[in-house]
């Protein structure tokens, strides 16, 4: 699913895509749901003002799951996308595959954004949270979504992160300009001599899958970085937390989306309980209300310290393992996913795949660190080391 | 009969006095078009993000430091979910982990005495919208205008054991918060609210009762009525069994004067609190700290005591200056500039009060400049301007930024000394007038009067009325 501003407005202009995270004002912005089909915002993505002041033209919209949820997008009201082969894809991948895009920017929670990059053998950053403005930007799990960029090329993924980097006074989370300025491209870095792989993470990815990592540990080896496996067994920890987390912030964060103010109003109903509930029943997939389900039942007073408040503590043991991490290695090597290619039966056969496949993305989503997909795997580092980590990434693109 | 005792805890909202709303840059004025002071933010539209007025902190602060309570010096933000159309986002943003100030204490006075009165916390949240309803379309709009408004809610601990404790309660919080400028604390305007807690025991007892809550009370006098009634109605139920008490929330019909039990569903549910992650935990520093403390205000009771010992006031005079910090200022920069205690206080309390009533304003609404009142009163002890003349210039103080003096002279309201004019114009009222000037002399004290009224007229009010009164005898018995 493709939705284009204007084919050739410009053919010297460097082409961007939005996933339908992100509002403008041009385009609708439906963050592939019913619920918002047809909604237009009033005002624009800090994101996407940079993206136009450093001279990129927004392509258009790409489809996504919806509120970016799901494996790849396969949940979006509009539909899924495939690729040439007929297995699943991200839009956003497509779209900068069949035609001059640079890239595609959007926002990301559940890591769809970067198994779509994975999937397609594209390169993708999901920056430190704060470095990249969410003004602007439609929320699903407001502590850790961050908005992401992908391109087909290290140096085009780079180029694109340096123009939307930056503090927003619009956003109360954004960091300050000195701390963003550290991911440009001419920021001074110092190289990454050691990495670690998480053992039990690559270990639990299937066969071809694991040929990718070995193939990125090669190409590092052999430009003499260091490879070693450490222990796992805390990071594997953040996928049940990232999920309750990002469960019961989307909860919270969708409670908007109530049929009174804009977007889908059921015709179906005599008083305003049955027209919040009627507009959210027509309006919303399956997988979005079994979200809403698991995020309130986790917000609840009964579950709030057990689910909820034990979530922010394995947070900060997440964090606090990273840190520890990140004294002896540069970075953290791990899969996107668990496969190299998934069809619809897939997702049809398990519906809660994406939170199983969440194993993978947790880890860099809770704590907030930055991420770079090459190669088809996952190399987390430490906060503003994504200069340092798009080194390695160019390493693992050359081969 | 058994005696009882009532025992009340209060939750009171009150509006703060910013300039703009909590989280974003619309205005927090009281009125205006329905939904003119909204922005995609306020309206709960996808893509905004909340910013912190940071001069909500410092009245947040200010409100904690005035009722003497310790101040959270890391207070954050939390989300509280409900579904109601007057709430944009499907949820409030309020203090429910840390809130700005805890464990205070308040001073209050009635007939039985001194009590102290302790106030469990303070919190910071927005407001909601309002929801009109068209009962002749049968539709309900809703009006985002107060949306986001920031406010404070005050938690008292159950304390209180009688309306009069209450009302003085209510009093105090509004006098030390109005003087800190913390919220002009309008019950009619809704920007102070009140819920009351109220349960009955049999005295001694150290069990509470069953407790109800009534929302949004916004009037003294229907807050004692509906203590009254739900004070009784508690005892009925205990003495004669008449219903089974619950706890539950009810709504005060002030017109029925009964209170009515709200449909469940209203009231029921789990608001599912959270910290807001996109609000960062506030952290208030030494210098933060330090600068609202500063910034506090001398509390009204000490400034009383300071005009009747030091300055040597009366109690009646300190007493309703102190009422409004406006007034307080007004008399403390009108006695700096004149240097006279009393003249100040007497203009502000007879001639100031007279032009406010006049225009229909409250003591608060004063809003002339304190020292240009005292220039006037120099003016008028230095015999330069006369009583008449100088409430005319007070008059032009409220509408407009002037210099009492130069007012003066530019409207001739100086007065003058000079002889010569004053005879002439003594001579022309007394040769039209031969009548009142053969009563006077006939021991018609009155008609004396008459003749200085016309006098002091045709000087338009510009003559020392002790130099004319002297002139007009001797030229009357030449």
């Amino acid at each position: 699913m493709k939705l284009y501003l204007d084919e050739n407005k410009n053919a010297a202009a460097r082409k961007v895509v939005l996933n339908d995270m992100m509002l403008t004002t041009e385009l609708s912005t439906t963050a592939g749901s019913k619920m918002l089909e047809g909604y237009k915002s009033l005002f624009e993505a800090e994101a996407v003002t940079r993206l136009k002041a450093a001279g990129f033209e927004i392509a258009g919209k790409s489809n996504v799951g919806e509120l970016s949820l799901g494996l790849l997008g396969e949940t979006s009201y509009f539909g899924a996308v495939t690729d040439d082969k007929g297995n699943l894809a991200l839009a956003a991948n497509e779209i900068v595959k069949t035609t001059d895009a640079v890239g595609a920017v959007g926002l990301d929670a559940n890591g769809s954004f970067l198994r779509g990059a994975a999937l397609s053998d594209q390169v993708a950053i999901k920056p430190t949270y704060g470095t990249v403005s969410r003004f602007g930007t439609v929320s699903v799990a407001c502590s850790g979504e961050t908005v992401c960029v992908s391109a087909k090329s290290v140096a085009d993924a780079q180029s694109l992160l340096c123009a939307i980097a930056g503090h927003d006074d619009k956003d109360g989370t954004s960091l300050s300009d000195s701390e963003c300025q550290r991911l440009c491209a001419d920021a001074p870095r110092e190289s990454i001599k050691k990495i670690a792989v998480a053992k039990s993470l690559a270990l639990s990815a299937d066969e071809a899958t694991r040929a990718k990592i070995h193939a990125v540990v090669d190409a590092l080896k052999a430009k003499g970085i260091e490879v070693e496996p450490i222990d796992d067994s805390v990071l594997i920890a953040a996928k049940t937390a990232w999920n309750a987390l990002m469960c019961a912030e989307l909860c919270n964060n969708v409670s908007k989306y109530d049929g009174v103010k804009y977007g889908y109003r059921t015709k179906n109903y005599t008083n305003i309980d049955e027209l919040y509930t009627n507009s959210r029943t027509e309006a919303f997939g399956e997988l979005l209300k079994t979200a809403i389900l698991f995020g309130s039942e986790a917000l609840s007073t009964e579950n709030y310290m057990p689910v909820y408040d034990k979530s922010l503590r394995v947070r900060r043991v997440i964090c606090e393992r990273f840190a520890e991490i990140f004294k002896d290695y540069g970075a953290v090597l791990m899969p996107v996913c668990s496969k190299t290619a998934y069809t619809e039966k897939d997702v049809a056969d398990n519906k809660y795949i994406s939170f199983d496949e969440a194993s993978y993305i947790a880890p860099a989503y809770i704590s907030g660190l930055p991420a770079v997909v090459v190669g088809g795997v996952l190399l987390v580092g430490a906060a503003f080391s994504e200069n340092a980590l798009l080194e390695l990434a160019k390493i693992a693109e050359e081969g | 009969m058994a005696k009882y005792e009532t025992v009340i805890g209060l939750e009171v909202h009150i509006e703060l006095a910013t300039n703009s709303k909590i989280f974003c840059s619309c205005s927090a004025k009281f009125g205006g078009e329905q939904n003119d002071h909204v922005c995609p933010a306020c309206c709960g539209m996808p893509g905004m993000l909340p910013v912190v007025n940071k001069r909500v902190v410092d009245l947040g602060m200010t409100a904690g430091m005035m009722l003497n309570c310790d101040i959270n010096r890391v207070t954050t933000f939390d989300k509280k979910s409900y579904y109601y159309p007057d709430l944009p986002a499907a949820y409030q943003t309020t203090q429910w982990f840390a809130p700005v100030a805890v464990n205070g204490k308040v001073r209050i006075e009635t007939s039985k005495g001194e009590k102290f009165i302790r106030i469990k916390q303070i919190h910071m949240e927005e407001d909601a919208g309002k929801l009109v309803h068209d009962d002749w379309t049968d539709t309900t709009l809703v009006d985002f205008n107060r949306t986001s408004v920031p406010l404070i809610e005050i938690v008292s601990q159950p304390d209180l054991n009688s309306a009069e404790e209450v009302v003085a309660y209510l009093e105090q919080l509004r006098s030390l918060l109005r003087f800190a400028k913390v919220s002009e604390c309008r019950m009619e305007q809704g920007s102070m609210r009140c819920d009351v807690n109220l349960s009955v025991r049999p005295e001694g007892s150290d069990k509470l009762g069953v407790r109800t809550e009534m929302k949004n009370m916004n009037s003294i006098s229907a807050i004692e009525r509906a203590i009254a009634y739900e004070t009784a109605r508690h005892i009925d139920a205990i003495e004669n069994g008449t219903e089974e008490l619950v706890q539950e929330t009810r709504r005060w019909d002030d017109i029925k004067g009964m209170s009515f039990a709200m449909r469940n569903k209203e009231t029921a549910g789990d608001y599912r609190y959270f910290p807001d992650p996109n609000v960062m935990p506030v952290c208030i520093d030494d210098e933060w700290f330090e600068r609202i403390k500063k910034s506090l205000p001398e509390l009204p009771s000490v400034k009383k005591d300071r005009y009747i010992d030091e300055l040597g006031l009366s109690e009646y005079d300190a007493d309703i200056l102190t009422q409004s910090r406006a007034l307080c200022d007004c008399f403390e920069e009108a006695y700096a500039v004149s240097g006279l205690v009393k003249e100040s206080a007497n203009w502000i309390i007879s001639n100031c009060m007279n032009v406010l009533n006049r225009k229909q304003l409250t003591a608060d609404m004063l809003n002339i400049d304190g020292k240009a009142l005292g220039k006037l009163i120099l003016l008028v002890a230095d015999g330069k301007v006369g009583h008449a003349n100088a409430k005319k210039i007070l008059e032009a103080m409220f509408d407009e930024d002037i210099d009492p003096e130069a007012y003066a002279n530019e409207n001739g309201y100086i007065v003058s000394n000079d002889t010569g004019k004053i005879e002439g114009v003594i001579r022309a009222v007394v040769a039209a007038d031969p009548k009142s000037v053969a009563d006077y002399k006939g021991g018609k004290e009155k008609a004396l009067m008459a003749l200085f009224g016309k006098c002091m007229k045709e000087l338009k009010g510009n003559c020392d009325p002790q130099v004319l009164r002297e002139l007009l005898i001797k030229i009357i018995n030449e």
